[in-house]
């Protein structure tokens, strides 16, 4: 499964930061998970690769982003939302809505304890 | 367990909330509305991420420590505030978190571990390895440390202490093995090579020049 994985058409990204054995390199863990959540939802088919390809370099060139490459996967997770909205799978209000009830969640749970969803205070409101 | 000694001085800052970024947030949102839809398995995600994770990172950590064999100064710089140390190397969490490098001699050897949830200085050291997040190692470490080791082969002698380190959300720390020896020739670039991610944590070694070459 490794093999399968390592091999997606989705590390051959434009501009993907990598290491000397070609390898995706994160400087985040959810780099890392915002990667993988791609490449999942690409092996299933949910958008093609033209269709992703397209995504990510609109995203990558466009004017106001790092030249510098320290916005790559600001713009990667971007790219994935555009589409995602493209495909009537989630809008933007739904991510944003979901996105600051994690943040209301994660504030509202002590440390060592998991962060759930349901913790956030306003949700259900 | 006359030899174990655990660090538990830092207990009373676990109270400390969370806190996710916009960009950590937002994966989290996605991953509950792919999730909901059927399209995503987060057990499949977990498994993308560590096909990856023994290869993620800049190998920060490997620098910092490499720096301290070379370069006394820096060595003691980072014993005294490892925060601001690495930072100079242009290493930060963007969380904001305090390191501190505990350094393996040859009395003691330190060992690093979250037992209450699964905090990693992955700023320095790139993705947690899935084993530090289980709850095997999080209670053993603690409790059988000797045992752990073994486990990652390494035995140490019984006259070396272990020191076992608790994580918090604000307070990570790195390990600084021992150099090898044989090493006396080599410059940073070439000593990084040896320190592995494991060592970092405690739960391996520096590797030998030797080791190296296989």
């Amino acid at each position: 499964m490794s093999l399968y994985e390592t091999q997606s058409p989705l590390t051959q990204s434009i501009s993907l930061p990598r290491s000397r054995e070609g390898d995706p390199v994160f400087s985040e863990p959810w780099q890392a998970q915002a990667f993988a959540m791609t490449v999942h939802l690409h092996q299933k088919g949910v958008f093609s690769w033209q269709e992703w390809a397209d995504s990510l370099s609109r995203e990558v060139h466009r004017p106001g982003r790092a030249a510098d490459g320290s916005e790559y996967f600001e713009a990667w997770l971007a790219a994935l939302c555009h589409l995602l909205s493209e495909k009537n799978v989630a809008s933007s209000a739904t991510l944003l809505a979901l996105q600051q009830s994690w943040q209301r969640a994660a504030e509202a749970t002590p440390h060592g304890k998991p962060i759930e969803l349901a913790s956030d205070p306003m949700r259900g409101q | 367990m006359t030899t174990d000694n655990r660090d538990d001085h830092h207990d009373g800052h676990h109270h400390h909330d969370n806190h996710y970024s916009d960009m950590e947030a937002r994966v989290r949102a996605l991953e509950t509305v792919l999730t909901q839809k059927g399209l995503i398995d987060p057990a499949a995600i977990d498994a993308i991420v560590e096909t990856y994770e023994t290869k993620v990172g800049p190998r920060n950590g490997a620098h910092v420590v490499a720096r301290a064999w070379v370069d006394a100064d820096f060595a003691d710089w980072l014993k005294r505030d490892a925060t601001a140390a690495i930072a100079s190397l242009g290493f930060t969490g963007r969380q904001g978190e305090h390191m501190r490098a505990v350094f393996n001699t040859g009395d003691t050897h330190n060992l690093v571990v979250c037992t209450l949830c699964s905090c990693y200085p992955w700023s320095v050291l790139g993705l947690p390895p899935v084993w530090y997040k289980a709850p095997a190692y999080r209670s053993r470490a603690v409790m059988d440390p000797r045992g752990v080791l073994a486990e990652f082969d390494v035995v140490l002698p019984e006259t070396t202490k272990i020191r076992v380190w608790d994580s918090t959300a604000e307070l990570r720390y790195l390990v600084i093995p021992q150099r090898p020896e044989g090493t006396d020739d080599m410059d940073v670039e070439q000593l990084m090579h040896l320190v592995t991610r494991d060592s970092m944590i405690g739960t391996g070694l520096a590797l030998s020049p030797s080791a190296r070459q296989k």
